[in-house]
């Protein structure tokens, strides 16, 4: 009967309690928004590359290596030589390896020298592939694929000649040997969206007439004889290496980095994301600084609600009071008020989540390549919610308290 | 009047002291005051004379400073809060003056509440639902108000189930508050019999505040505040 009634005078103040709901479950919404912006912001980071083991590039600092090689940001402390990836790559744990050379660019985006293994190695997001979305893979000397991303913004499509600049802030362009867009990689949310990709042998040729560092004054090698020239790789900048077992990753890491040739360093890119997270952690903090106030904030607003209605219903808690209802039940009944408030706002709180992102999740996917998870609440949510719940009927004690002062005192008088 | 036992008090209160503060103008000061089992007793006083504070202090809303006060026999005021609402649920049945029904609750919902909190009301009832429907025809409520929310009620309708929901379960005293300021004499009369008759029909002692001298004669007897209370300053 307690539950019927409570429902039914939750009912009779449909519009009070309606827009009570509605607030809460916006606040509650955007708790969950950005748990949710949080959590995949950190997925989509840890998840642009996986399923490579090692890294390997000249010796300097893990995450240098991880943000030049797979972020494309900074530059290389040095290459690393052709006969010192080919010994590693003869090692007997390595299954596969994909070298990368870099240093120079193209209307401000990274130019990436690599062979075709990369597109059939390269994995993000727990494993998915990187896929053509038009034209081919690198046939010709002077093809080139583009992300999604440098597509978009240069407004480049398939046969779009390109010329590839010296250096990354270079005014000095390799225009003696145009290149041809011969593929648009498929959207990744990864900085390959950023990448122009060519053969290694390309960056070599169009190296060919730059042998001091610089372009040498006077020498234009005609392009039909650079084709016929060796353009093997001297030097790389780094490699991304798989190896046949995962219980080898630390003995094949360990000989890298004791490589008495050269000096190199091997990482395993998954431990450098989480250092390289951690240092941009402070958003994700601020992040999780926003949730737990918009938490504090539904609660101090529900209770605020409450306590704005207790008048309303203080002639409701009088008749309780002297029907005989004791103190715990002028108190259950507020506190079972704020429970189904609660439970009902974290029902309408989810519903508009899943709506919201399913309308915007290709939208942030696209812009900011973050891919929004939708399927399911995590079991941290849950919790949340649980814990919600929890604060809801605690904090609607504090109006509880003062209504059932309000019922001694309002006893046999209560004229409202 | 009838009464089964002359002696038996249903309200016996002695020496009670009550204010709300030290600073507080208002004291009341009842030395003696009871209600014999099965009387109809009307309360008069002028506003402000303690006449609510004092259905305040026999219902156990409030405790008195000092003094006595017994229902049936029982001395109340040394009852916890949990123990004096539990005493008010079983022996007590309240009519306000305003009514104060739950106006999202059905007539039926409203008048069994009392029996929610009473199980000693409630083993007095069989089939609750008859019960309240019965009480509800004695009381010449149309049939299909039953179902009706209390908010789509007259006035007069309203007032008629307020009385059924405090004689459901035979409690031994009912309290009403000036419930007949609002209407004009006729309405007055017919709802004071209709009261009187379930009262005596529940063999319940009433015990009725109101400020009107005119209704003195329908009940067995009447007290004056001002002859009961001692003023204090």
């Amino acid at each position: 009967m307690l539950l019927k009634l409570t429902l039914n005078s939750l009912y009779a103040r449909l519009l009070t309690v309606g827009m009570t709901v509605f607030a809460i479950s916006l606040s509650l919404m955007l708790y969950m928004s950005v748990e949710k912006l949080r959590t995949s912001a950190y997925t989509s980071f840890t998840d642009t590359i996986s399923q490579t083991d090692l890294i390997v590039g000249a010796r300097t600092s893990s995450v240098q290596l991880l943000l030049y090689s797979v972020f494309r940001i900074g530059n290389a402390t040095n290459n690393i030589t052709w006969e010192s990836y080919e010994d590693v790559i003869d090692r007997k744990e390595v299954a596969w390896s994909v070298p990368i050379s870099l240093g120079d660019s193209h209307k401000g985006f990274r130019v990436m020298g690599t062979n075709n293994e990369f597109f059939k190695r390269y994995k993000f997001r727990g494993g998915q592939s990187i896929e053509l979305e038009k034209g081919n893979n690198l046939d010709d000397l002077y093809d080139v694929i583009i992300g999604a991303g440098v597509a978009e913004k240069l407004n480049y499509s398939v046969e779009t000649p390109l010329i590839v600049s010296h250096g990354l802030q270079s005014f000095s362009d390799h225009d003696d040997q145009p290149f041809r867009v011969s593929g648009i990689l498929a959207k990744t949310g990864t900085p390959v969206d950023n990448t122009v990709i060519v053969s290694l042998e390309a960056i070599e040729a169009i190296h060919v007439d730059w042998s001091t560092g610089a372009k040498i004054p006077g020498q234009l090698t005609p392009v039909e004889e650079i084709r016929q020239m060796d353009l093997s790789p001297k030097n790389i900048t780094a490699a991304l290496i798989g190896v046949n077992s995962k219980l080898q990753i630390f003995q094949l890491q360990r000989w890298i980095n004791e490589y008495p040739e050269e000096s190199l360093s091997s990482i395993l890119p998954g431990v450098a994301l989480q250092e390289l997270w951690r240092i941009v952690g402070v958003v994700e903090n601020l992040l999780l600084g926003i949730s737990v106030t918009v938490i504090f904030t539904t609660l101090i607003g529900m209770t605020a609600i409450i306590f704005s209605s207790l008048n309303e219903r203080r002639r409701e808690m009088a008749i309780w009071r002297a029907m005989g209802a004791s103190p715990k039940v002028v108190i259950g009944l507020l506190m079972l008020e704020a429970f189904i408030i609660s439970v009902m706002s974290i029902i309408v709180s989810t519903v508009m989540l899943f709506l919201t992102l399913y309308v915007l999740q290709p939208w942030i996917d696209n812009t900011y390549g973050i891919l929004v998870n939708i399927e399911t609440l995590a079991v941290k949510d849950i919790y949340i919610f649980m814990l919600f719940i929890l604060s809801a009927s605690l904090v609607s004690l504090i109006p509880a308290i003062r209504a059932y002062w309000f019922s001694i005192n309002d006893g046999m008088t209560i004229k409202i | 009047m009838e009464k089964s036992n002359l002696n038996e008090k249903t309200i016996q209160i002695n020496s009670v002291k009550f204010h709300w503060s030290n600073k507080s103008k208002f004291k009341l000061h009842i030395p003696e005051l009871s209600v014999v089992k099965g009387e109809k007793v009307l309360l008069l006083g002028e506003s402000g004379s303690g006449k609510t504070t004092l259905l305040s202090l026999i219902c156990g809303f409030l405790a008195p400073l000092s003094g006595n006060i017994q229902l049936n026999e029982k001395l109340i005021n040394n009852l916890s809060a949990t123990k004096r609402d539990q005493y008010r649920s079983d022996n007590i049945g309240i009519i306000f003056q305003q009514f104060n029904l739950l106006p999202y609750a059905n007539v039926i919902d409203n008048i069994l509440l009392p029996l929610y909190f009473s199980k000693l009301r409630s083993a007095n009832v069989s089939d609750q639902r008859e019960t309240a429907i019965s009480i509800c025809q004695s009381l010449r409520l149309p049939e299909d108000v039953v179902n009706m929310k209390a908010s789509e009620l007259s006035v007069g309708q309203q007032q008629r189930v307020a009385v059924a929901r405090a004689l459901i379960g035979n409690p031994p005293l009912v309290i009403a508050d000036e419930p007949t300021s609002s209407l004009d004499t006729d309405a007055q009369n017919i709802f004071l019999d209709l009261m009187f008759s379930q009262v005596a029909s529940s063999n319940s002692t009433l015990l009725m505040v109101s400020h009107d001298k005119s209704l003195s004669s329908k009940f067995d007897r009447v007290i004056d505040m001002k002859n009961v209370s001692v003023k204090e300053q």
